[in-house]
């Protein structure tokens, strides 16, 4: 965990009195509609199409019990009762009052939290491996780096007003489970040969209407520069990313219009002016930050208590612990996920109650401390093994144990036309429908780990691109209409999905979906062959005619 | 439209000249960055201060060798969405060292005062009375910045340096 301290709680602070200003302003009707709309994106407000939605983010999906105890309060106290987690570590509230928000921003900031650039055209909260600091053979943690960042992207005089939104990713693992390939700037720590920490540089991901999977433009940049490095991409941008067309600004359209070698070049010149400046981070700036990360005092554990040698006899029990149970780096503990993925449930929300539960939860069994994935699930970062069963049994109460954590039903999915001014098509309850479908453990189990993403429109907040199914709703005379992709991933080997056919209506979605299912389990070689990796052995066709030849 | 120079609303010495309006004998004259590329020596060798509106489009790079003998760079917010002329600030002050007036222009509003005292402007034509009324109120809302640049403020990464420092000799 990292704590703020006096100066992070102090800006914070008059972040919020600056917000309740504007909005002050905004209701006497001194500032206009468009004049305000950009403040309030800048901390996280959007009108949606029933209400304002508030998106709070959390910065490399961290969060202390007392913090999702807070969360829960928003959901309770202003808003209708519920939160729900997006894929990239935020958490939206759909039912703000404006006259409320700064009050419920203050709320906020007295533990640590805020919604500083998590909408509008500046750097969005910095996200990370939601296993930071727990996962097995990790370089080492990147949050260090993600609160680096964080704190460097706050308020940034500079890129405060960029040609539109830009994100960035860290990863400290091989497994990226970040997503950096995807961000407008990916950073993966490595070492050099020195065994010094540094990063290779990846730029210009990005999803929406014309996806790219990002490039790497320097393979290394060492630790203590990588502040002048990121400015550097940055500097280029907002002077030559594209203003004139919102569809063609963000910096994946700048990389691919000058080539990565014309963009590196560019940012290697204007790296060359600064990386001597004061933006050069000293190890002692680096362990000051580290030294406000708090780690768990571990016991000593056995590998195998006898609590879950006994547990394992409940095939329910087996079925949660072995999709949702992962190794954590310290013997006799382990990384538990919490799916937000319940059968017939929309994704990735979550109750006040299971927020408040699930806090005590986190006091009682991992450390107080609670991760948010970009799969729009929770973790609890360090469950002891032995407290498995019991965790296992108060989490199947709250509703919070169902065993579908990377299988079919564990489906990323946008708000859709259910919520959002900017979808053409719904997306929730397509969700809903498919962990109808899907819902015999023993079927989802059978067809083994397979990601379905859903968008409502083409922005691709679902990373439709990237899901093994990609399902994006389009509207077309009138209609929704869902095109269907297969052969996406957002990890270290991300690629994009190909269509495998004309689009289809919102009632043959599901239906297309088992038809894509059977053909796969037609198709894999044996039963440990993925969907994903039978999709790269036999390409889109034979996939495309046994689906489609019957309709 | 008000101007804010020096932290209060002040009168503007210099006039704005149209590119086709004849050059005054004297007085200070605010150009565009055509005429005065166009006609330096002329217009340099006048009496009165020259200061010039450099668009955000076009590179700061071609003005550099022209910074010692202007008064003022007006520099432009065609809206304040678009960000680029906070780069083409802190360029000319913290790379070429650019010492005369530095002028925000078009749509200035309250809340970017902050960003523009930080990358180097200080003086604002401000779009509305009222904020550049609350000026001085407004650049008063932060006592903490992340981000080292030119203004010299100190950020928050050496704040913390410091107080550990003194804290350390303390104990």
């Amino acid at each position: 965990m990292y704590a703020y301290d006096e100066i992070d709680r102090t800006l914070v602070n008059e972040r919020v009195s600056e917000f309740r200003d504007q909005v002050k302003r905004r209701l006497s009707g001194e500032l206009t509609e468009d004049e305000f709309k950009i403040l309030r994106l800048q901390n996280g407000v959007y009108l949606q199409l029933h209400a304002y939605m508030f998106r709070v983010a959390i910065p490399y999906g961290t969060l202390s019990s007392d913090q999702l105890r807070r969360l829960a309060h928003i959901a309770r106290r202003y808003d209708r009762g519920y939160g729900h987690f997006t894929t990239r570590q935020n958490i939206q509230f759909n039912w703000i009052k404006l006259a409320e928000l700064p009050d419920a921003l203050a709320d906020l900031a007295e533990v640590g939290i805020h919604a500083m650039q998590t909408s509008g055209n500046n750097m969005r909260n910095v996200t990370s491996d939601q296993w930071a600091g727990v996962a097995p053979g990790e370089i080492e943690d990147p949050r260090i780096w993600s609160e680096l960042l964080r704190q460097h992207t706050t308020l940034h005089p500079e890129f405060s007003f960029l040609p539109r939104k830009f994100k960035i990713a860290i990863t400290a693992s091989d497994h990226d489970r970040a997503a950096i390939k995807i961000h407008d700037i990916g950073l993966r720590l490595v070492k050099n040969e020195k065994g010094e920490t540094g990063f290779e540089v990846l730029v210009g991901g990005g999803l929406g209407r014309t996806p790219f999977i990002a490039k790497t433009i320097k393979h290394f940049v060492h630790g203590r520069d990588i502040l002048s490095y990121v400015e550097a991409i940055l500097r280029v941008y907002n002077q030559y990313g594209r203003r004139d067309n919102i569809y063609k600004a963000r910096i994946k359209i700048l990389v691919h219009e000058l080539g990565i070698e014309k963009f590196s070049r560019e940012v290697e010149e204007e790296w060359q002016h600064i990386r001597n400046s004061s933006l050069q981070i000293d190890d002692a700036v680096i362990e000051d930050i580290r030294s406000r990360f708090s780690y768990p005092a571990y016991e000593k554990l056995p590998h195998m208590p006898d609590e879950l040698r006994q547990a394992a006899a409940d095939p329910a029990f087996e079925a949660w612990r072995k999709n949702s149970v992962a190794p954590h780096k310290v013997q006799g503990y382990s990384i538990v996920t919490i799916s937000l993925k319940p059968v017939g449930g929309p994704p990735g929300d979550a109750t006040a109650e299971q927020m408040d539960a699930l806090a005590d939860l986190a006091d009682k069994y991992s450390f107080g401390e609670i991760r948010v994935g970009h799969e729009q699930n929770l973790a609890l970062p360090h469950v002891a093994k032995r407290d498995l069963p019991a965790l296992w049994r108060a989490l199947d109460k709250l509703g919070l144990a169902t065993p579908n954590v990377n299988l079919i039903s564990d489906i990323i999915a946008c708000p859709g036309l259910d919520y959002c001014s900017l979808a053409n098509a719904r997306s929730i309850p397509i969700a809903q429908e498919l962990t109808r479908r899907f819902a015999n453990h023993e079927l989802a189990n059978l067809i083994g780990r397979l990601h379905i993403n859903i968008s409502g429109c083409i922005n691709a907040c679902g990373h439709h691109h990237v899901g093994h199914i990609g399902i994006l709703g389009v509207e077309k005379n009138g209609e929704e209409v869902y095109q269907i992709t297969i052969g996406g991933r957002a990890d270290e080997n991300a690629a994009l999905g190909n269509l495998i056919g004309p689009g289809v209506k919102f009632e043959e979605v599901a239906d297309v979906i088992e038809d894509v299912v059977e053909a796969y389990l037609a198709l894999r070689e044996r039963p440990e062959e993925l969907f994903i990796d039978t999709v790269k052995r036999l390409g889109v066709e034979p996939f495309k005619e046994r689906v489609y030849a019957t309709r | 439209m008000p101007l804010v120079k020096g932290g209060k609303i002040a009168d503007d010495t210099f006039t704005r000249l149209a590119d086709d309006a004849p050059l005054p004998a004297s007085g200070d004259i605010l150009l565009s960055a055509d005429r005065f590329v166009k006609d330096t020596d002329a217009l340099l060798a006048r009496a009165g201060k020259v200061g010039v509106i450099w668009p955000n489009s076009r590179d700061i790079d071609e003005l550099v060798p022209h910074l010692v003998r202007l008064a003022a760079v007006a520099l432009v917010f065609p809206t304040f969405r678009d960000g680029r002329a906070y780069s083409q600030a802190r360029l000319l002050r913290e790379r070429y060292a650019y010492r005369g007036e530095l002028r925000a222009t078009g749509q200035v509003l309250r809340d970017q005062f902050v960003f523009m005292l930080r990358a180097g402007f200080d003086s604002f034509e401000v779009k509305k009375q009222a904020d550049a009324e609350a000026f001085a109120q407004t650049v008063k809302r932060y006592s903490v910045f992340y981000q080292p640049t030119g203004d010299g403020r100190v950020t928050a990464l050496h704040r913390r340096m410091q107080l550990r420092h003194s804290e350390g000799v303390g104990t």
